[in-house]
């Protein structure tokens, strides 16, 4: 224990890879260094309040625009920590693990899902929208939001109305002789009906999603017989209730009204396509 | 593979108050250092943590975690998080990601403390 009201004992580590040298490193002033930008600006999504999306190809990209984003402090269930791993071996660079990440996230998720995210990848404030599959023919509509990226690691956050709230980071890095790569999801589920569909199945669900997707990814990267390593822990196992109204930006729930309510949408559509045809028609 | 090193040096002001100066880079790595600093501010005994970042020259997503992390264990204490010192692009990504809803950002050490020590 400390003396209080004592300077307490410096605490000192070191921590991560260095990706680019600092200021002090490449003899800049003090003055020269504040000028500046930091040196993690690029690699930073620009601040957004609601989240603006563009119509994308093969996904509904409902429940999405004009949403928040969420962390795991504005979630509603326990926070956990949930980490995948596989050794991708030491032919690998975490560099050229990341980059074939990024540069071809949509083909590694497992069948039924779509992600349609940009063209060019995965880039800092790119939104991606979502259809997952969830059973019984329902697509549940949702994005991502991409928060961060560099050459080692990148992250995707969640919307309001996604199952969760929090961010998902996927990251390569050498460890000894071999490069391990992981995705590490720090999560409260969003709301409590997600809290309840996540107890009865849907951690399970998720789990063998990011292996799948693990395991896909170890493929493209020429590993024979990739294998996956769960670890699930409870950050923290209070529920948040005050955040219980977050329900009201369920997806799920608004994605199985979107589908019944799919066939009379199209109706009026139709409807008001064919009227606005016979007002154009010319008098005869 | 080079390491970058981060230092946290911890400062009691009044009892029930520990200011942690972070000077370095902050990401998932440093999480022994952070909680060890967290330990050194007090632990229980401290109800305010305030975090200065006046030294902060690089962070990641994985330290923006390793930061809600420190929020989880000081919730469980009833411990209130502040911060300081933070230049306008850190302050930015935690309003980005959310996080200044739940520490509370201050312009200056002087008025965190005066939202510290009541």
């Amino acid at each position: 224990m400390t003396e209080p009201s004592t300077t307490g004992p410096a605490t000192t580590g070191t921590a991560g890879p260095d990706k680019v040298a600092s200021a002090e490193q490449i003899g800049l002033s003090a003055r020269e260094a504040a000028a500046l930008p930091p040196r993690d600006a690029a690699s930073w999504a620009k601040k957004v309040d609601r989240l603006q999306v563009d119509p994308r190809d093969g996904v509904r990209g409902t429940n999405v625009a004009g949403r928040r984003l969420t962390g795991p402090v504005q979630g509603f269930g326990k926070m956990w920590q949930k980490t995948y791993r596989m050794d991708a071996g030491p032919g690998v660079q975490p560099q050229q693990a990341i980059a074939t990440w990024r540069e071809h996230f949509p083909e590694f998720w497992p069948k039924g899902n779509r992600f349609a995210g940009a063209l060019t990848g995965i880039n800092p404030g790119d939104v991606a929208l979502l259809d997952l599959a969830v059973g019984g023919g329902v697509k549940l509509s949702t994005g991502v939001f991409v928060l961060y990226a560099d050459s080692e690691s990148f992250t995707l956050m969640t919307p309001q109305g996604h199952m969760f709230a929090g961010w998902i980071t996927f990251s390569a890095e050498r460890e000894g002789d071999t490069t391990m790569v992981q995705a590490q999801v720090l999560m409260r589920a969003n709301d409590p009906l997600y809290e309840i569909a996540m107890t009865l199945g849907g951690h399970r669900k998720e789990d063998k999603f990011w292996a799948a997707t693990l395991t896909a990814l170890g493929l493209r990267l020429g590993i024979a017989d990739p294998k996956v390593d769960t670890r699930s822990t409870c950050v923290d196992s209070k529920r948040q209730w005050r955040h219980s109204s977050n329900v009201w930006h369920n997806s799920m729930v608004r994605s199985v009204l979107q589908t019944l309510a799919a066939p009379v949408t199209g109706l009026g559509h139709l409807l008001r396509g064919s009227k606005r045809g016979m007002k154009s028609q010319p008098n005869g | 593979m080079d390491a970058r090193a981060i230092t946290m040096d911890v400062r009691r002001v009044g009892e029930k108050t520990a200011v942690v100066d972070i000077r370095g880079e902050v990401t998932a790595a440093c999480e022994p250092v952070l909680m060890s600093a967290y330990e050194a501010a007090g632990g229980s005994a401290t109800n305010r943590l305030v975090l200065n970042f006046a030294g902060l020259e690089y962070m990641n997503s994985g330290g923006i975690g390793m930061l809600v992390t420190l929020l989880v264990r000081a919730n469980r204490q009833h411990q209130q998080l502040a911060a300081f010192g933070l230049s306008e692009h850190y302050r930015e990504i935690f309003e980005l990601t959310r996080l200044d809803e739940a520490i509370t950002i201050y312009d200056s050490e002087e008025s965190a403390l005066n939202g510290a020590v009541r």
